[in-house]
């Protein structure tokens, strides 16, 4: 018999006789304990930043129409001297004086992995959206916008939308339906990368970007 | 297979009396029980939640059989290769026919207790394939040659100096001890690797049946590195960690990063549903996902032993574990420690390698106060004592049952039953114990090693008490 049906069989055959502490489990557990106080976007956003914040995440308002500026403002500010964006960024061209160069990402990884792990100082994102409570950006990497992009470039620029904000993951993955079908790769992202594993020392950057800057733009 | 030679009690008497390892693990733990404390601010909301945690993982397990069944057609359709391993040895066959084929010389790994479990780095080691392990904390541990000590923070028995020592006598690096420093010399350490690797290798979290989704939760940015630079993605996880609907992965999510390190959320949840499709530019193009049994279904056959299958290993328990604060995690010899080890590995490994582990336990009940998916873990440990003594052991579910019965012990019990099921019977042997209280030996090793012995007291409870009714009856004391 192979393993899996002997694991299945095992499963099946078990004389389970009740749930959990003597109670039966209704078939689907409620979550009422998920549910929030409704709150505006403006306190969404506020809570938002006020978590980011907690985790150094660097958060800068940014009104609609000064998006663009703003962004050449955060590339000055930290002397980024090579830009890493997506094929579809409607920056590609306003950045170039700035830069020594613009890399857009239109090739597949293996072609160029040395280059995007040696030679890139950060890449901008866009996001699906933000989750208040916990501080957290939603991700969904693609085809134009692939995974390495927001995890690789030791510095991390994310666009946000105060429109796009939950409170919660739960809320979030309720209001986009993702039980209906999930990308090959989605990500919650809350903070820079870090670690504690040496006497509980907190270090930020690790193996993943050492600065998140989130541009929450608001509409 | 214990992880060091000895005895618990020899190990345990050794730990306890390293004064370097109390002192890194009492203020390692003092600091995590606090900043659990912290982030569960509202006590009535973490009870609610905690009511749900259980609630969602008791719910998969009801279901178990047929979630597999989905997850794997999930997985399946969105092109993963799902492998059902029974044993450590079918686990590690799979993982290296998967390397063969491959021809890959390097893994790359992210944290994953089943691989610890399953002695993963050794057994590829024996076919010469390499496994780095690239968590900042298993990379210490694996530096030292030694094991993880905490199913979360697999280093936290080395404090900075012993780190600084070891990573500038391994790798080279100035010795500093500095933990910003050492930080960053390891990312240039390991980032070679992470181009380099043919494989990453991960453990899972919580795999999604409902839309066929393995989920990882982390803070380095590592296990995103693992599952999407090398061309190939292994996972493995136990058969329990399936859960029914995206939406369990919220409350759980919640509870398991608060109680673990006591963060309102990880800095990366990765949820990872499947290879690079045709036009992606990156992300394996091949990703596997490996189902360990390994003692899980003997779990299953019992309604309270079932109740071990729900643990999420956020480790709280062990944070909040006097004895595990004491002794640490090594002096366990097993793969997992503490109070959620001390229930699981006598299912893992069989009762009779691991008799220790269910009576080091003063069954306090911290562990069970904090736990967040309400696992009773007193109750279990004292089940597994049964068990262990189990008269008939061929009607026990569990490997090993009946170990500890022998010798003098049931005879013993059986004539303390005779003697106390009648009143004149145990009058009589009471009143002739206090009479000859003076031959009562000063020393009853190794119960009086640690410890003062009580003196037999010269009248027993029975006449104390009688005196003293018949003290009252005549008003003495009115
Ligand atoms: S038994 Fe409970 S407290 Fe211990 S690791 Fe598992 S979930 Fe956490």
């Amino acid at each position: 018999m192979n393993a899996r049906q002997a694991i299945l069989d095992k499963l099946q055959q078990s004389s389970l006789k009740r749930i959990g502490d003597g109670d039966v489990i209704p078939d689907r557990p409620g979550f009422q304990v998920m549910q929030r106080e409704r709150k505006s976007n403006a306190q969404l956003s506020q809570q938002f930043e006020n978590m980011m914040a907690k985790v150094k995440g660097e958060v800068i308002r940014v009104p609609q129409e000064e998006l663009e500026s703003r962004l050449n403002a955060i590339i000055e500010a930290k002397a980024i001297k090579t830009l890493l964006l997506s094929p579809e960024s409607p920056y590609k061209a306003s950045f170039s004086g700035l830069l020594d160069e613009v890399r857009i990402y239109d090739k597949a990884i293996e072609s160029w992995k040395e280059a995007l792990f040696n030679d890139i100082d950060a890449a901008i994102t866009s996001t699906l959206g933000g989750i208040a409570e916990t501080g957290t950006l939603v991700l969904w990497p693609s085809v134009s916008e692939p995974r390495l992009m927001s995890l690789v470039p030791p510095i991390h620029i994310a666009i946000l939308y105060e429109s796009q904000m939950q409170p919660t993951f739960w809320h979030f993955m309720h209001h986009h339906n993702w039980s209906e079908g999930m990308p090959t790769n989605a990500l919650l992202i809350s903070g820079p990368s870090k670690t504690a594993d040496i006497e509980q020392t907190l270090a930020y950057g690790v193996h993943g970007p050492k600065e998140l800057v989130i541009v929450l733009v608001e509409e | 297979m214990s992880t060091t030679t000895g005895s618990f009690q020899q190990r345990s008497d050794v730990a306890i009396q390293d004064k370097k390892l109390r002192a890194n693990f009492l203020s390692a733990m003092d600091g995590l029980m606090e900043k659990r404390d912290l982030a569960f601010d509202d006590k009535t909301q973490l009870e609610a939640l905690r009511i749900l945690g259980a609630q969602v993982r008791q719910n998969a397990l009801v279901k178990l059989p047929e979630l597999l069944v989905e997850l794997e057609t999930k997985l399946t359709q969105r092109g993963v290769q799902v492998h059902w391993a029974q044993t450590p040895d079918e686990a590690v066959d799979i993982i290296q026919s998967i390397t063969l084929k491959e021809k890959a010389q390097k893994i790359i790994k992210g944290k994953s207790m089943v691989s610890e479990e399953i002695h993963l780095n050794d057994k590829m080691e024996q076919v010469g394939v390499t496994c780095l392990e690239s968590d900042l904390g298993e990379y210490i541990v694996q530096l030292a040659k030694e094991t993880p000590s905490h199913i979360v923070m697999p280093a936290i028995h080395k404090n900075t100096a012993e780190i600084a020592d070891l990573l500038h006598e391994k790798t080279g690096i100035e010795r500093k001890e500095d933990a910003l420093y050492m930080t960053e010399q390891a990312r240039q350490q390991l980032r070679k690797n992470f181009m380099e690797a043919d494989i990453g290798l991960s453990g899972v979290n919580f795999a999604v049946a409902e839309t066929g989704t393995l989920c990882l939760v982390e803070n380095e940015g590592n296990g995103r590195l693992t599952t999407t630079v090398p061309k190939t993605h292994i996972a493995i996880m136990g058969i329990e960690k399936v859960v029914e609907k995206l939406e369990d992965t919220a409350p759980l999510l919640s509870l398991l990063t608060r109680s673990a390190t006591g963060q309102p959320i990880t800095t990366y949840f990765n949820m990872i549903s499947g290879p690079r499709k045709e036009n992606e530019l990156d992300g394996p193009e091949t990703v596997h996902l490996v189902l360990l049994d390994h003692g899980r279904t003997q779990m299953y056959q019992d309604d309270e032993l079932l109740d071990t299958l729900r643990c999420i290993r956020c480790a709280a328990c062990m944070n909040h574990c006097p004895v595990y604060t004491r002794i640490g995690g090594h002096a366990y010899g097993f793969t997992y420690p503490g109070p959620i080890g001390k229930i699981l590995m006598p299912h893992l490994e069989g009762l009779d390698d691991t008799q220790s582990l269910p009576t080091a336990s003063s069954l306090c009940g911290a562990c069970a106060e904090v736990c967040p998916v309400k696992i009773p873990i007193p109750d279990l440990l004292v089940r597994l004592r049964e068990e262990a003594n189990h008269p008939n052991p061929q009607d026990s579910y569990i490997k090993g049952a009946g170990i500890k019965r022998h010798g003098m012990e049931p005879v013993l019990w059986s004539m303390w039953r005779w003697w106390h099921q009648r009143g004149t019977r145990y009058h009589i042997m009471t009143s002739m114990l206090t009479k000859l209280h003076f031959l009562q030996p000063s020393k009853l090793a190794p119960w009086t090693n640690k410890r003062t012995l009580p003196k037999m007291a010269k009248k027993s409870f029975h006449q104390q008490m009688k005196a003293r009714t018949d003290r009252l009856k005549k008003g003495a004391l009115r």
